[in-house]
Formats: C-alpha cells, structure tokens, sequence
C-alpha cells in the first residue's frame, strides 16, 4: 500500500528533451500524400474545379486544391510531437520544414509519375477523368520531363509552407491562417458576398474586389481582403482576453443588458438576411434552416441519448407527408385541405406515432443493432412511400403535388426569401428545447442512458420511457422540418427520403459538435451553405462528407464546437499518458485500467 | 453473398465488394477481347477472381490502417460513424475515378443455358456461384476453425485484452480479419457480376446491410449460421413478397423485396435484441 | 417482518450454479456483510434483488412484496439501491448530475414541464439540485465545491466510490446495497468509509448489505455476517462467531493465522 502524502513537496525536475520528428514518418506521410494527391486528380476535382479561379489570373481552384493537400500532409509531416509532462516542449526547427518538404517532394513524385502514365497509355477506358485536359493542366503547359521535376518542386514547395506554419508565431499564425481562409471565401462565395454588397447598395465593393467574368478575386482584391482580415485578426489577439470572458466578468445588470442587446443585434440582422441576399441564397438558408432543423432533433436522439439512428429521415418524410395530405388539394386518397398551420397538430401526432412505432422495437437494442434497424425503418418507410402497393394513399413515385403555401392569416409566404423566417422560428423553438431539456429531469436521464443503460436503469430510469420520449422528441422536431419543406417545395416524392439525407444530417451533428446547439449550428451552415454556394463542388459532396466523417473521427471526435463536457471526456489525461508511453515503448510493462465504459 | 468475421458493423465492407465487383468488371472486359475468354473460360474466369479478391483485399487492408487502427479502443459508436464515412468516401472515390455509369458485364458463352434438376430450372451461373459459395465457405470454415492465425482470430474476437497478454499480436491479426473478409467480398463481388450483370458506384450498399443482415440471422462470428442466414435471407426475400404478399393482392410485390429483407432483419432482433450470439459482445461495450 | 426476506434463491449461467437455494434475511436497520471467497456468487446476488438479472428459482420478498420480476428501476423505487464492484457511475455527466440521477424515480416532472418552464418544475428542479447537495455534503470536503461541476471521470478512485455511493442515497433507499466500498482504497481511505458506513446507519437510517473482502472492515461494521461459498450459505452468526468456525476457516479464510490481519 502506498504511503499517503499530504503535500507535494515542489521538486526541481530535470525536463528530458522532446525527441525529434522521424524522417520516417514524413516518408510515410509523403507516399501517402501521393496517393491523395493521385486520387484528387484522378476523380476529376483537379479538372472540374480548374475552370473556376480563386485569384484572377494566377491562382486557379483546381491546382491550388492540389497543392494544398501537399501543404497539409508538409504540415502533418513537421507537427511537433505534444509536450508531456517531465518533457522540454519540442524544439521547431530547419528540421520540420525539411520533413514537411520531402513529404510535400514524394507526394508530387506521385503526381509526376501519374502524369507519365497518363501520357505513355491511355487509360481514359477504365479511369474516365484521365484525360488530356488534365494532362494540360498538371503538365502546366511543360514538356512531360519538366513538368514531372517542376510538379515535384512545387509540391515540396508547398510542403516546405506547411512545415512553415509551425515556424511561425503563434499571434502572426492566429492572424494569418483565417484571413487567407477569408481569402477563400471571399472568393468562391462570389454569388454571397455579391448580392450582400449589392443589398448594402455598395456596388463599388464588386468592381474593387472581383473581376468581370467568372467572378473570381483580382490579386488586388485579394490582397485587399488578406491585409484586412490580418489586421483585425492580429487586433483581437492582441487583447489579453475575449469578448466572451470579458462580457462574462461585467457586473450582472450589465451583463443581461449587453446579452440583451446583442440577442436583438442578431434578430435585427437575421431579419435583414433575407432582403438583402436575395431568392438564390435564402433559398440555400431555407435548405440549411430545414437541415438545422433535423439535425437539433437528431442531436437530441444521438448526442443525449445515445440512440445512433440512421433512418432518421423517415420522420422527415412522416412530417412532409402528413403535411402534404392534409394540406394539398392533389392528396389521392385523404384530402381535407387543412391550412398548414391548423395541421401542424396533426402533423405532430403523426411524427409521435412514428416515433413511438420506430422505438417500440429498438428499445431492448443496443449501439450497433440500433443503428442498423433504425436504417431499415429510414429504407422501409422511403420504400412503401414509393410503391405502387401505397400509391393510392402516398401517390407513389409521383407523389403529392400542389401543396399550397404557408398561410397565416394575412400572411402568404411564397418566396424563399419569406420562408426564412418560419423556419428561422421553428429552429430557434429546436434550439430553445435543446436547451431546456438539456438540464431537465429527462435531459439528465437521457445522458445516463447513453452513459450505462443497465446502470441507469438500476438507478430508477425508465428505459422504456426514456428511449421512447427522446424518439419522439427527435421526430416531432424533424417533422416540423418535414412540413415546411414540402409547402416551400410544393410537392413530396419519396424520392426526397434517401438515407443520403439521414447520413448528411448525421455528419452535420458530427463535424458541428455533439450535443452543442452552436456546433450544429455552425455544422448546417458549413455543410448545406457550402456545397450550394461552390455549385463546382455539389458533385463531390459526399466525397467531401466522406473524408470529413473519417477526419474528424480521427482527430477531433467531439466536432468543431464541442459541448465543453464531450470535449473533456474525449481527450482526458488517459490520451496524453498513453502517447507518452508510446514514444518510450514502456507501454507493455504498465497496465492501464480501462473505464468501464464503451 | 458475403460473409465476414467481423466484430461491428462494418458499413464499408459492402463498398469493399463493389471495388471487387468493379475489378472483375475492368478484368472481365479486358479479357473478354482476348481470345482467351472463349477458348478457356474457366481460366479466365479464374483470373477474374483473382483480380477482384486481390483488390478487394487490398481496399480492406487500407481502410483498417487508415481510419479503425487509430480507433481501437475508442468508444463504439465512433468506429461505426467512421465506416459510414468510408463507405462515402469508397463510393464517390469510385464513382470520381470511372463514373458514375452503370457497367454491364462481359457474357461468358459456356454459363448461359439452364440445368434441370428434379423439375426446378437453374442457371448455369447460379450453379457456378453456389458452389463457389460454398466453396468458399467450406475454406472459410477451415481456416478459421483449424488454422493457427483462425484461431487468434478467435481469440480476439472473444477478448481482444487477454488475447494481447496471451502474446498474440492483436493488430495483425485483426488486419488478418480484414483480409480475409475482403478476399470474401472480392469474391462474392465477381460472382454478383456473373449472375447481376450490372453494376455502378452505389451496388455495394444494398448487398452489405444484407450481408449484415444473413449475418445477424445466423449469428455473428459464426460461419455456418451465417451461410444458413444468408441462404434464408435469399430464400424469403425471393419466395416470401411473392407467397405472402400476392396472397393480399398486393400490386407490384417484387417492389417490396427489400422491405421484406429488412423486415426480416427488424424481425430478428426483436426476439434476439442483441443478435443470436451477440449478447456477451453488448454486454462488455468494448 | 424482516426488510429483505429470501428463499430457495437460484441462478445458474449454463452449468455453473452462482446461486443454489440461498435463504436469508436481512431486518430492519441492520447491517449485514456477506463474504465468500471469489466467484462463491455474492455480486449474482446482489443483480438478483436488485432485478438487474432474473433468478431460476425461489421468492424475494421487499417488505413484504414479492419483487421477482420487476424491472430494476421498479425495485429501486420500492427502495433498495446499490452501488458497482467496478464502480459504474455516468462517466460524461458531471458529479453533482450523477446524483440528481438518483432522484429521477423519486421526481416526477415531464418534458412537458422542461420545455415551458412550468412554476411546479423549476421547484422541483431546485429541490433536486438542493438535495444533490446536500446528500454529497455528506461526504465532507471530498465531493463538495468545484468538484460538483467536474465530471465524473476524472475522479480518483476512492471519490468514485464515494460519489456511488451519493448517487444511491440519493435515491433516498431503505436498503442499501455496497458492492466492496472499499476495494482499491488505501488504508486510511479504507478506515474513513468502515466510520462512514456506521454513519450511514445512524443519521440515514438506512439497512446496509455489504459485500467485503477486507476483514477489518467486516469486523467494524457487521452487526451479522454471511458466509457464501458456490452460490449457498455456509454460515451466518456474529463477526466471532463465523471467524472461528471450521468451515469457513477451510473454505474461505485458509489458515487461521489470517484473521486477524
């Protein structure tokens, strides 16, 4: 038994020095930078996005996509290893950036000898992207020969800048990296930031900024906005401590007001939104809203309760179903043509039987047989909604057609521009339940559950109770969603209810944060804006939500703003100990104890 | 039909068998130029198979060190959200590299044309795909029940901890698993094509949950119950819209061949919440 | 009437027999220990009263009611709550939601209630938190302040033990049930719980099973002892008593040279 110690005595401890990067680990991150490299240009983003220029005329998408995955894996290749306790912090040197410059040489390698390839055969039979205009595009207009060597510089070029990034203070760093990202936006959301300049009635801002045709930055607009946005960025980390810490240490009164006001800052510009983005991008903010909408009621049945459900459209597909029949003139079989608004109730109804008709089985299943029933009920439902069995009630294939607009009362909401605002309210009733339940009776039994079933329920929760009301909760929220987008659409097919949409709001909670209202938020937003906005981009979508779904499972498994206690939960010290005991290989002589936890 | 030994859902395995499946296409219309494929069907046929086990394999191999190696031991649902995103990223890398048309296989002359047994009428190339099933499974069974890797493989799979202090080396076993399961798949993947002569990026999704699903039928890690799972799935998904629902008068049952298939999986578990032999895997949350 | 009465009580998993025909009684205000040497069946009885598994055979009277067949939940809410030889507690909520989990049978407010704020669920939800409180005041500084707000996991092991059994009072039990408070503790760690245990009776007034390996402990807190071996009682008497007899010296305690350790 050890000695119990009632005070730690300070003892002066010889730090050890971090051990330094391997060149091996670059050589592994290069190759496998090549085959990425490979697959980027292989799958035809590098020739689909060419056409389309960031900086007008020196930067073009396709390369610069390129590129940046030898810039990532470069800085992948030079990242320091953590410093650990008992551990000299890293020592960044000449010696990262030559990691991240042989990382950034091989993965270009990889592109040369693609390149090679594409010219000695012809492969355009079985890889049908490979063709000669991305052969232009890699060569940069060179003979074979040069282009491979200058392929291979400018990859260990661009690996050379990400090994760079570690080089850097971190105020210049913190100041840099989003205001290239601005760079970014401001040039490849042309159509946003277009109709926002136009709606300010500062016209004067496009003709600066962007050039005429293809809408891209001119470089002296991108200078322009890079020099900006470092400017207030290297301003706001100058100060010691945040907006938020600094609005949380005012005197209470002062702190409501200030809350207060800016609540109302926020209403008055989201009421603005509208009006000045005009039809094309409220119509994305409509879609995203919808989104928002499914993924705070998914969030509830997830990130709460553990319950992974991958059929989650099917309540979607109950909201937008039970709103068409009972609203539209066309419904084949029911059609009491109720207005929207007096048949949410009834829509609510339905999506809580649906709720309760998913869960009855689930309730004695656990993790994985949950999330693979659940994702037959999303099939089962998307496929009777389209048979010719159902037709009669659902309308098959054709589905319900006509549903009239929203209404309420002297309102008619027709536009995209006018649907904003409904479902803007309903998000923020989501978002408002999120948060009351959070720190709720239920709220609190939920978490138990996703935490130890038997144990909660050894604790007097209610399992039966518990799984069916965070269903149901889960449903009715993603039937509001459902409702509102047939009636902005006018008409529901099944095809609509593919289980892309439960996988695409899953990510949304995944990437955002789980269990965090903002993440999710931000999730939606980045997500469905995005992929709308670059129309470029809509074809590799789900490629793109693909490699997100394993990136962030890999490194930041609890989401972009994380609720404060997954991010604790899922770096605890635990992590740090075994990284430690990884690097000095003593890991076999110490056990550690897992948590009794899945 | 695809078999695996594998512990969790594994949403990729059935994009594994559409990369073999996409082989055996590109081999198959390769060779079927050749003079090869008429003159020596069997041989090409053979070649097939290689080619698709070969990448079928390898895609497996991939995915385990690129996205689950780094996840061992992380909680269970997080390996399952990253083979969701594996199986996106698989399909639309697919569907990037050679597009997203619909392939349609070579014909090999000598397995067209029907057998008669005992009044039932078979294709010849359902003959072929039986008994390379079975086949397969028999070699499956003997490997896994006789071999010295099969049984580490076992070993982890009933406790992975006390298979590490026992001095097996669990990742390579568990890349072993991988292996093995996407030789499976690349095989079932040139067989799908013999018999469904079509195939695109997206195939691979409907066979893996039904795969899953002979699986949970017949008890996971457990190879006979998963052949006898994936042979009644057959069985009812072809027999059962047919006899049960044609007798309600349902128009256009065949639409509902898959609501069946799901049905049956909803089915199963109910009566056995956590798979027929899955209890003990739920209950220690690994 | 004893609190918890037991009869002909029988589990087996497969051929193994964790529990064969186990009679016994625990009254009123009592506390009880149960040894036995490992695997003699003592945590199978402890998920057989507390309904976690299902028993083959016999009756378990509560109180008088019959509570075979209960769902777990059910059985706490007659009040019988236990705490985890592995220690369970919800590791991703925070030490004070870990206890008003324990008071979710003995609250009632809907999510009804959550969602409008209702006057009768703010009380309620205030209560709760009141109670929280106070049940982990109980424990002195080791759970009380900044701690309330860390989460569960990043607990020592003795706080976790000690933050288990918070969640069970907060249940507010008549029996409670200690699955080895004190395996893992350090003496003195150990010494503080055998005082706590005592005090749970006195202040609480709750009826105490415990299951203990550590005979010190045993002989500090037990107002009777139970012997287990292979799922049946060998033995049941005063802490002197078992601690001399032949049969639990050969099955449990080895030599006698041990028992005063």
């Amino acid at each position: 038994m050890s000695q119990v110690v009632d005070a730690p005595v300070p003892v002066e401890v010889e730090l050890r020095p971090t051990p330094p990067i391997e060149m091996r680990r670059a050589v592994r991150l290069g190759l496998s930078g090549a085959a990425a490299m490979v697959l980027v240009a292989a799958t035809g983003i590098v020739a689909t996005f060419q056409p389309r220029m960031v900086i007008d005329p020196i930067v073009p998408l396709g390369t610069m996509f390129l590129y940046l995955v030898a810039f990532a894996f470069g800085w992948m290749a030079a990242q320091p290893p953590p410093t650990l306790e008992g551990f000299a912090p890293a020592v960044v040197g000449m010696r990262n950036v030559v990691a991240g410059a042989l990382a950034g040489l091989l993965a270009g390698l990889g592109v040369g000898v693609l390149l090679i390839l594409m010219t000695v055969f012809d492969l355009r039979g079985v890889f049908i992207e490979l063709s000669p205009e991305l052969v232009e595009i890699l060569s940069l207009g060179l003979p074979v020969g040069a282009a491979v060597a200058v392929i291979a510089l400018i990859s260990a070029a661009a690996g050379a800048l990400g090994a760079g990034v570690h080089l850097i203070p971190t105020r210049f760093r913190r100041s840099l990296m989003p205001a290239l990202i601005w760079v970014a936006f401001f040039s490849l959301l042309t159509d946003l930031f277009g109709q926002l300049f136009v709606g300010l009635k500062i016209d004067f801002m496009i003709d600066l900024l962007y050039t005429s045709r293809g809408g891209a930055l001119t470089v002296v607009g991108a200078v322009v906005v890079l020099v900006l946005f470092f400017a207030l960025y290297w301003y706001l980390g100058g100060r010691d401590n945040t907006l938020r810490e600094r609005v949380q240490a005012m005197p209470k009164d002062k702190r409501v007001r200030w809350q207060i006001g800016a609540a109302a800052l926020i209403l008055v510009v989201l009421y603005f939104i509208p009006k000045l983005m005009g039809p094309f991008v409220s119509q994305i903010l409509v879609t995203a809203g919808i989104y928002l909408l499914m993924a705070l009621g998914l969030n509830i049945v997830v990130g709460y309760a553990g319950l992974l459900d991958l059929g989650y459209v099917a309540f979607f597909a109950v909201g937008a179903y039970a709103g068409a029949i009972l609203t539209s003139p066309q419904s084949p079989a029911l059609s009491p043509e109720l207005t929207l608004v007096a048949a949410i109730p009834f829509v609510m109804i339905a999506a809580a039987i649906a709720g309760i008709v998913v869960a009855t089985p689930v309730i004695r299943m656990r993790g994985d047989y949950l999330a693979i029933v659940t994702l037959g009920f999303g099939e089962i439902a998307r496929i009777l909604l389209n048979s010719e069995w159902l037709a009669p009630y659902f309308g098959g294939a054709q589905g319900i057609t006509n549903i009239p607009d929203l209404q309420v009362g002297p309102l008619t909401f027709s536009t995209p521009q006018d649907y904003f605002y409904p479902v803007f309210l309903f998000v923020l009733l989501a978002a408002y339940i999120t948060l009351a339940v959070q720190n709720s009776r239920w709220g609190r039994a939920w978490m138990a559950m996703r935490e130890d079933e038997s144990v909660a329920e050894a604790m007097g929760v209610n399992i039966v109770t518990a799984k069916l009301s965070a269903f149901v909760v889960g449903a009715v929220l993603a039937s509001f969603g459902g409702a509102l987008f047939g009636s902005q659409i006018g008409s529901v097919f099944p095809h609509s209810f593919d289980i892309v949409v439960s996988i695409t709001i899953l990510v949304i909670i995944i990437v955002g944060g789980m269990g965090s209202v903002p993440g999710v938020t931000l999730g939606a937003l980045v997500l469905i804006v995005l992929p709308n906005l670059l129309r470029e981009f809509s074809e590799f979508q789900f490629l793109f939500y693909g490699v997100l779904l394993i990136a962030m499972m890999l490194k930041r498994p609890e989401g972009f703003i994380p609720s404060k206690r997954r991010a604790q939960e899922l770096h605890s010290e635990e992590l740090a100990q075994d990284a430690w005991l990884e690097i000095y290989g003593e890991k076999d002589q110490v056990e550690t104890v897992p948590e009794g936890r899945a | 039909m695809v078999y695996g030994v594998l512990r969790f859902i594994n949403f990729a395995h059935g994009e594994v068998f559409m990369v073999g499946a996409m082989m055996a296409f590109y081999v198959a219309s390769g060779l079927s130029t050749t003079s090869l494929w008429t003159s020596n069907p069997i041989v090409s046929l053979l070649i097939v198979l290689l080619a698709s086990m070969i990448t079928s394999t390898s895609v497996a191999v991939i995915i385990e060190r690129i996205a689950y190696r780094p996840l061992r031991g992380a909680p269970r649902l997080i390996p399952l959200i990253t083979s969701i995103g594996a199986s996106f990223t698989i399909q639309y890398l697919v569907r990037g590299l050679v597009g997203p048309s619909t392939k349609a296989f070579p014909r090999i002359e000598p397995l067209r044309g029907t057998f008669e047994f005992g009044g039932f009428v078979i294709l010849r190339s359902q003959v072929v795909v039986i008994v390379a099933a079975l086949a397969m499974m028999l070699l499956l069974y003997l490997f896994v029940e006789k071999t010295r890797t099969g049984k580490s493989m076992r070993a982890v799979s009933e406790d992975a901890e006390t298979a590490a202090l026992m001095g097996i080396d669990v990742d390579r076993t568990i890349v072993k698993v991988f292996a093995v399961g996407g030789a499976m798949a690349g095989v079932a993947g040139a067989l799908w094509g013999l018999v469904f002569p079509s195939l695109n990026f997206f195939s691979g999704f409907l066979p893996g949950i039904k795969a899953f699903t002979s699986a949970v039928l017949g008890g996971i890690g457990n190879i006979v119950g998963a052949m006898l799972g994936g042979v009644s799935l057959g069985i009812f998904e072809s027999v059962g819209p047919s006899l049960v629902l044609a007798g309600y008068e349902i128009p256009a049952f065949s639409q509902l061949k898959d609501v069946v298939a799901y049905s049956a999986l909803v089915l199963v578990l109910i009566f056995r919440p956590t798979g027929i032999l899955g209890e003990r895997l739920a209950q220690e949350r690994g | 009437m004893p609190l918890l009465q037991i009869e002909g009580l029988s589990k087996a998993f497969g051929g193994l027999r964790a529990i064969n025909g186990l009679d016994l009684h625990v009254d009123e205000g009592e506390i009880v220990s149960v040894i036995g040497p490992n695997g003699a069946g003592k945590t199978t009885f402890f998920n057989l009263i507390t309904g976690m598994e299902s028993p083959d055979h016999g009756s378990i009277l509560f109180d008088g009611q019959n509570i075979v067949g209960l769902r777990p939940n059910q059985i706490l809410q007659l009040g019988m709550a236990r705490t985890f030889q592995n220690v369970r507690l919800f590791p991703a909520m925070t030490v004070l939601e870990n206890v008003m989990v324990g008071q979710h049978c003995r609250t009632k407010a809907g999510l009804f209630g959550a969602i409008f704020k209702t006057p009768a669920q703010r009380r309620e939800e205030a209560a709760i938190e009141e109670h929280a409180k106070e049940v982990l005041s109980f424990f002195g500084t080791r759970l009380a302040g900044y701690r309330h707000d860390q989460l569960s996991m990043v607990l020592s092991y003795a706080n976790r033990r000690r933050l288990e059994i918070a969640r069970a009072m907060a249940t507010s039990p008549r029996l409670l049930l200690l699955d080895e408070p004190t395996a893992g503790m350090n003496p003195r760690e150990t010494v503080e719980l055998t005082e706590l245990i005592g005090r749970l009776r006195s202040e609480k007034g709750y009826t105490i099973v415990v299951i203990e390996h550590d005979m010190q402990v045993v002989r500090n807190v037990s107002d009777r002892v139970i012997v287990l071996d292979h799922g049946v009682k060998l033995i049941e008497g005063s802490y002197d008593e078992i601690s001399t007899d032949e049969k639990v010296i050969e099955a449990y305690l080895g030599r006698p040279a041990e028992l005063g350790a």
